[in-house]
């Protein structure tokens, strides 16, 4: 398919400009731009038209299935994206006086609230813009924190599972602290005494996910919260696998300190293709000093953002936070009210009934029940008929599902983690059930089927050593546009390209 | 709930399926010590039509009516209706990170333009598939910074929006890095300050047009900063690229900035994004995702996400940034609003906000309003002295429905009598007429 810009032809455009009848003042010639930026020259409708067929090489969930593991691709109501336009959110100003954004100002509130009943944390600041500045934002305080006592030079450490996710270790060298790796038991929890050797009076706090990566929840979490807080360190809680545990085990009463929770992943911002998300905290009252400025408050009967906070740590991110992010996810819940446990319970289960069916058929790393999603692992598959779990991913397609998020985590091989959420119908678990079962007998019986998946999407596996190689990350206008292999220009025919 | 799709008999199959009786079964693994006993105290469910109701209300409670003359760094331009259009489309809104590059082509192929799109306006070779907005990415051009010249100090001018300078500070600390800020004189910054603080920097950041809305000599500052081998960034605006000189031009090394002039609805501070571009020396320092081409297997032209081992899934405690959930929907309808400007419609983008700006100028001048930084050339924003506390003249031209900008004194000494006025190709004549009749 060509580019915007291939379709670009000298003199058109696509929107009018207002011109006032008005004199426009000259740039000082130093400053002034010398040669126009070469954006695409299309009217309107073929704009139009162009960005609906790349809609059409696209997948979301509204398309289909999407059990991308760990990234919890629920259902995004409708009604949201209506909601975030009504003009009185839309045509906010966020430098306006609090008098001027009390509605705005009131959902931000009514949502802190929200989380720290979900979270069972008693303050919360929902300024972070997505999960991973929500981790940085949590060690920044607890840096703070220990700086307020004393102990910031003393504690350098933080004790990370290998199971977590690559932002929790990112986020540690971000924050100026040191990694400190703990090894994962024969269950799929954290090894308890591998972990009582590495933690000591320099260790600043954990960092985990639980349920984990594995889909576990770890049955040791009472004896590891006494590890840390007996030295007097913290613990943070990863929200990512939030969705697994609402109503029914909060973070702060399993013994965590700070909380971020992905408003993207459990409450329902549409991903967009990579974002926006949203990643607010929730901290236990001895850390509230030190949240990120300004906190919504409440006063009298209105509410007001408050700057005046003299430990604060800061700002991470301009004014308030993502607060289109808010508005959708205040509403999803608001869908939900107390029924937030029915959407864990059904994430699980769903979760739960495709593991009891496809455990048989795969390597099951660890046999247990699992929450909101669960690792299989094609290790057997690779082994005996040389199919990995690439291969199945990419056969997958064929079969018009999402693929599963592999290779990851990365303690197994092969990995293919599966995250179906609340949303889907019994039916659709069913035909994806099917389509792995018999993307398992293809790989014994004709594996060529899987080496050479997809066979129907707009395009066939992509070369990405190449693309790291040489990397072309921009339209090169000087250059031919495009670099056919042999017969594309048929398949181009084909395809009405 | 009308979100979940499973009947009684449903779940009855499947607990059997699994070998359990019961839901709670499912949840043993989860010691009694640390289970939620209760019911959620969260106010009871409500249908689509009572939410709308609802959010209704809140809504209302803003006051979105007044003429807004208030940016600072967020601006009241026109989002046209094919942006909302294209967004709208579920295949792109509801889809993940693409991942899986032959399920996301759409997604990818967006990306890539819009990097190009970036690249074209900044005069830069390469840039990022966005970050979560114009300040955050001041704080990531500062690690990459600090990676590629081994230094530590970061120069940046006070007449940056002060949000960017709050958030690198927050950043600081963690990155270890010294944050060194050099003043405005006039309203401007002066070279030479410049080419003292830049010894031994990594970074010159500085904005243009900068926060009063004054034009920089930004070729000399970026020339300052390379006289001392310290990286100059410009922090720039997407709307200004058509009638003021593109970063890559005079010499900086890194262009970033806040995306919402393009395509994005103010809606109280986001979601937008932020813009990252750099000369190709630092492509892999870069942080957040990057699109390539390549081809496929047929031969075929296609995108993924490419540089990965950068990235933290890879990298994990050595990667360029933590970052992982970018703004790629904000920064598509960036690319769609370009689109459709093109570059004639962005040039005159330029040339009517200059022009409303100016005549918003001499109409404050003439009801008795005196400019703060006089003679200085600006774009779409300037500062004026309102003659009393700011936050008054603002309330007196509120109760006449005018927004009339920002105080400036809430960042800045001495000018507590001072509002920074933005003018969009969205306001009239007859509103800046409106606007000096409410402050004079």
């Amino acid at each position: 398919m060509k580019l915007i810009y291939e379709k670009s032809q000298a003199g058109r455009r696509g929107l009018g400009v207002p011109k006032p009848d008005l004199p426009v003042p000259e740039v000082p010639p130093e400053l002034a731009r010398k040669s126009p930026p070469r954006l695409p020259e299309l009217a309107e409708p073929e704009v139009l038209r162009h960005f609906t067929k790349l809609s059409t090489r696209n997948f979301g969930i509204d398309t289909g299935f999407y059990p991308l593991g760990s990234c919890t691709m629920k259902y995004n109501p409708r009604v949201n994206e209506r909601i975030v336009g009504i003009p009185g959110f839309a045509n906010l100003h966020p430098l306006v006086e609090d008098d001027a954004a009390q509605g705005a100002l009131e959902l931000e509130w009514h949502l802190q609230e929200i989380l720290r009943e979900v979270t069972g944390l008693d303050a919360v600041s929902l300024q972070p813009a997505a999960g991973s500045q929500g981790e940085l934002t949590g060690l920044m305080l607890f840096r703070a924190y220990f700086k307020d006592k004393g102990e910031d030079e003393q504690r350098r450490k933080i004790v990370i599972p290998d199971t977590a996710h690559g932002t929790n270790p990112a986020s540690v060298t971000m924050a100026g602290y040191e990694l400190t790796p703990v090894k994962t038991d024969a269950r799929g929890n954290i090894d308890v005494e591998d972990l009582r050797g590495k933690v000591d009076e320099h260790t600043a706090g954990l960092m985990l996910t639980n349920p984990s990566t594995l889909g576990l929840f770890d049955e040791n979490i009472e004896e590891i919260r006494d590890i840390f807080h007996s030295i007097g360190a913290l613990m943070y809680y990863d929200g990512a696998n939030l969705n697994a545990v609402c109503g029914i085990s909060r973070p702060g009463d399993m013994g965590f300190d700070v909380v971020h929770i992905n408003l993207h992943k459990t409450f329902s911002q549409p991903h967009g293709g990579g974002g926006p998300g949203g990643g607010p905290i929730a901290v236990r009252a001895n850390l509230e000093p030190f949240l990120p400025v300004p906190v919504v408050v409440q006063d009298g009967a209105g509410f007001r953002l408050e700057y005046d906070r003299p430990k604060t740590i800061g700002k991470v991110r301009a004014f308030s936070g993502p607060f289109g992010v808010f508005v959708r996810s205040y509403a999803f819940i608001r869908s939900y009210g107390p029924g937030l446990k029915e959407m864990s319970e059904v994430a699980v289960l769903n979760a739960n009934y495709i593991l009891a069916r496809l455990k048989d058929a795969y390597d099951l790393p660890f046999d247990r029940l699992c929450m909101h999603e669960f690792v299989l692992s094609a290790r057997s598959l690779k082994k005996e008929h040389g199919v990995s779990a690439l291969d199945v991913a990419k056969r997958l397609m064929d079969y018009g599902f999402h693929p599963p998020t592999i290779y990851f985590p990365l303690i197994v091989p092969e990995a293919l983690m599966i995250e179906p959420t609340e949303s889907e119908a019994k039916e659709t678990l069913d035909e994806f059930i099917d389509a792995m079962l018999a993307i398992a007998r293809e790989g014994a019986e004709s594996p060529e089927l899987l080496h050479d998946a997809p066979h129907d999407r707009p395009v066939r596996r992509l070369d990405e050593v190449r693309a790291a190689k040489n990397p072309v990350v921009r339209y090169r206008f000087e250059e031919h546009p495009v670099e056919h292999g042999a017969g594309s220009r048929q398949l181009e025919a084909q395809k009405g390209a | 709930m009308s979100f979940l799709s499973l009947t009684a008999s449903d779940r009855d199959e499947m607990l059997a399926a699994i070998g359990v009786s019961s839901i709670d079964e499912l949840f043993r693994d989860i010691p009694q010590g640390v289970r939620y006993g209760r019911e959620l105290d969260i106010a009871p469910a409500l249908t689509e039509s009572e939410l709308q109701r609802h959010m209704e209300e809140l809504a209302g409670k803003n006051i979105v009516d007044e003429v807004c003359f208030l940016g600072a760094g967020i601006y009241d331009h026109y989002v046209p209706a094919v942006v909302d259009a294209v967004l709208q489309r579920g295949e792109l809104l509801t889809a993940y990170t693409p991942y899986q590059p032959e399920m996301s082509q759409g997604v990818l192929q967006a990306i890539f333009e819009y990097q190009t799109a970036i690249c074209e306006l900044t005069g830069m070779d390469v840039s990022n598939a966005s970050g979560y907005d114009g300040t955050t990415v001041a704080a990531d051009a500062c690690f990459v910074a600090k990676h590629a010249t081994g230094r530590s100090k970061i120069v940046v001018t006070e007449a940056t929006n002060p949000q960017v300078r709050q958030v690198i500070k927050t950043y600081a600390p963690g990155f270890g890095l010294e944050i060194v800020e050099v003043p405005h004189e006039g309203g401007v910054t002066d070279p030479d300050r410049v080419r003292e603080a830049a010894v031994d920097a990594a970074a010159v950041i500085f904005q243009q047009p900068n926060f009063f809305g004054n034009l920089e000599n930004a070729p000399e500052l970026a020339a300052a900063a390379n006289d001392a081998g310290a990286m100059p960034i410009a922090h720039v605006d997407l709307v200004s690229l058509g009638v003021l000189e593109a970063p890559g031009e005079y010499g900086c090394a890194m262009a970033i900035g806040e995306g919402q002039s393009a395509g994005n609805a103010m809606s109280y501070g986001g979601p937008h994004y932020g813009f990252l571009a750099a000369r190709n020396d630092y492509i892999r320092r870069l942080p957040g995702r990057i699109v390539g081409e390549t081809v496929d297997a047929a031969g075929e032209r296609g995108y993924v996400l490419t540089l990965q081992t950068r990235e933290q899934h890879i990298r994990r405690e050595k990667a360029t940034s933590n970052i992982t959930t970018n703004q790629t929907l904000l920064a598509l309808a960036g690319l769609v609003h370009l689109s459709l400007l093109g570059p004639q419609g962005l040039r005159e983008l330029g040339e009517t906000c200059m022009a409303l700006r100016a005549y918003a100028q001499t109409a404050l001048a003439s009801a008795g309003l005196e400019a703060v930084f006089p003679e200085k050339a600006t774009f779409k924003e300037f500062a004026v002295r309102t003659g009393r506390p700011a936050r008054e003249a603002l309330a007196a031209a509120r109760a006449k429905g005018i927004y009339a900008g920002y105080p400036l004194g809430r960042d800045y000494a001495g000018l507590d009598d001072a509002l920074l006025v933005a003018v969009t190709e969205k306001r009239t004549v007859d509103e800046i007429d409106r606007l000096a009749e409410a402050l004079s």
